[in-house]
């Protein structure tokens, strides 16, 4: 591929980018998208969410897999970083705790792909420090 | 935090969470003086005087799942390690501005890390904001706007992986071409 320097270079580019992606942009609606969102606050980004997220960009477009990887705040989780929240069309969202690049793409193989569940799920009834009575 | 790249990223979060919807960010490194200034600034809603003043307390968030903020603490600590500093400046309703200054030549300066990188995974995790991001290194400069090229794509998506990769490349020769120009002629 040549080396896209200018908004010109892009432009250029645009029609090929088009073709590869047009799987996804043919038959969908945000719904339909895998949504996985990676906790990007200090104790995230400190535990090493950056790499976690780069990983989850690289496995999706590697399985051609219909998911947007975005980016959410502290979910006071903070001991269990980098924490990654997925939620697969038509179920609930699940949180999982202590994701490196290893667990991350166990994560897109067993639970997105195949749909088992993994170790290191937050379950959802955890209450933070101020929901506690 | 390994790198200022990742400081980057926590601020502009603060930002995020203050509900900016337009994002400026500017690095401006001077070799022949040394400094190297890292500037965020934000149109959220912006903090009083009185927030301002707490922003160095670790124990002061306004968040609430949890109760401890050590984003703006850890780059400070960060740039006056460094002999720089840190100043923010905001006004309720209008907006933040984050700007940390550091000593290149300081032997506890931070590496600055993948700033493409982390730009772009920024850029492609918010797709409805804009991000104006302004490199300039010894006078020279590189602007990569969001607004443009939201434009030039027409609607592909930023969150798409092959545009992520393109971006990140395209950002990233920038960068190294504006510091070997710069480079030669010095």
């Amino acid at each position: 591929m040549n080396k896209i320097k200018s908004l010109d270079d892009l432009r250029k580019m645009k029609q090929s980018l088009e073709h590869g992606m047009n799987i996804r942009e043919k038959s969908n609606s945000p719904e339909s998208l895998v949504q996985i969102r990676v906790a990007m606050a200090t104790c995230g980004i400190a535990a090493g969410a950056r790499t976690v997220m780069n990983t989850l960009i690289e496995k999706i477009e590697k399985e051609k897999i219909p998911a947007v990887v975005t980016q959410g705040g502290c979910m006071g989780y903070c001991y269990a970083e980098p924490t990654i929240e997925v939620k697969v069309p038509g179920k609930d969202p699940v949180v999982f705790g202590n994701v490196d690049s290893k667990v991350a793409i166990e994560i897109v193989d067993k639970y997105i792909v195949n749909g088992e569940l993994i170790d290191g799920v937050i379950p959802t009834n955890y209450q933070t420090i101020n929901e506690q009575k | 935090m390994n790198d200022l790249s990742l400081h980057i990223i926590d601020i502009i979060q603060n930002s995020l969470c203050a509900g900016a919807s337009l994002l400026k960010i500017t690095i401006n490194e001077d070799t022949a003086a040394k400094v190297l200034a890292i500037e965020i600034e934000d149109n959220g809603k912006g903090m009083d005087a009185s927030q301002l003043a707490r922003l160095d307390d670790p124990f002061f968030t306004s968040r609430t799942t949890r109760r401890v903020g050590m984003g703006i603490p850890l780059f400070r600590q960060s740039a006056q390690q460094s002999g720089g500093d840190l100043v923010v400046s905001s006004r309720l309703g209008t907006g933040t501005k984050v700007t940390a200054s550091f000593r290149t030549d300081n032997i506890d300066m931070p590496p600055l890390g993948d700033i493409a990188n982390s730009l772009i995974l920024m850029v492609s995790a918010n797709p409805d904001k804009d991000f104006h991001f302004r490199y300039v290194y010894d006078g020279s400069e590189y602007i990569f706007d969001t607004m443009e090229v939201k434009d030039v794509l027409e609607g592909l998506p930023l969150n798409d992986p092959s545009v992520i990769r393109m971006l990140t490349g395209m950002v990233q020769s920038n960068i190294e071409d504006l510091k070997g120009e710069s480079g030669n002629n010095g």
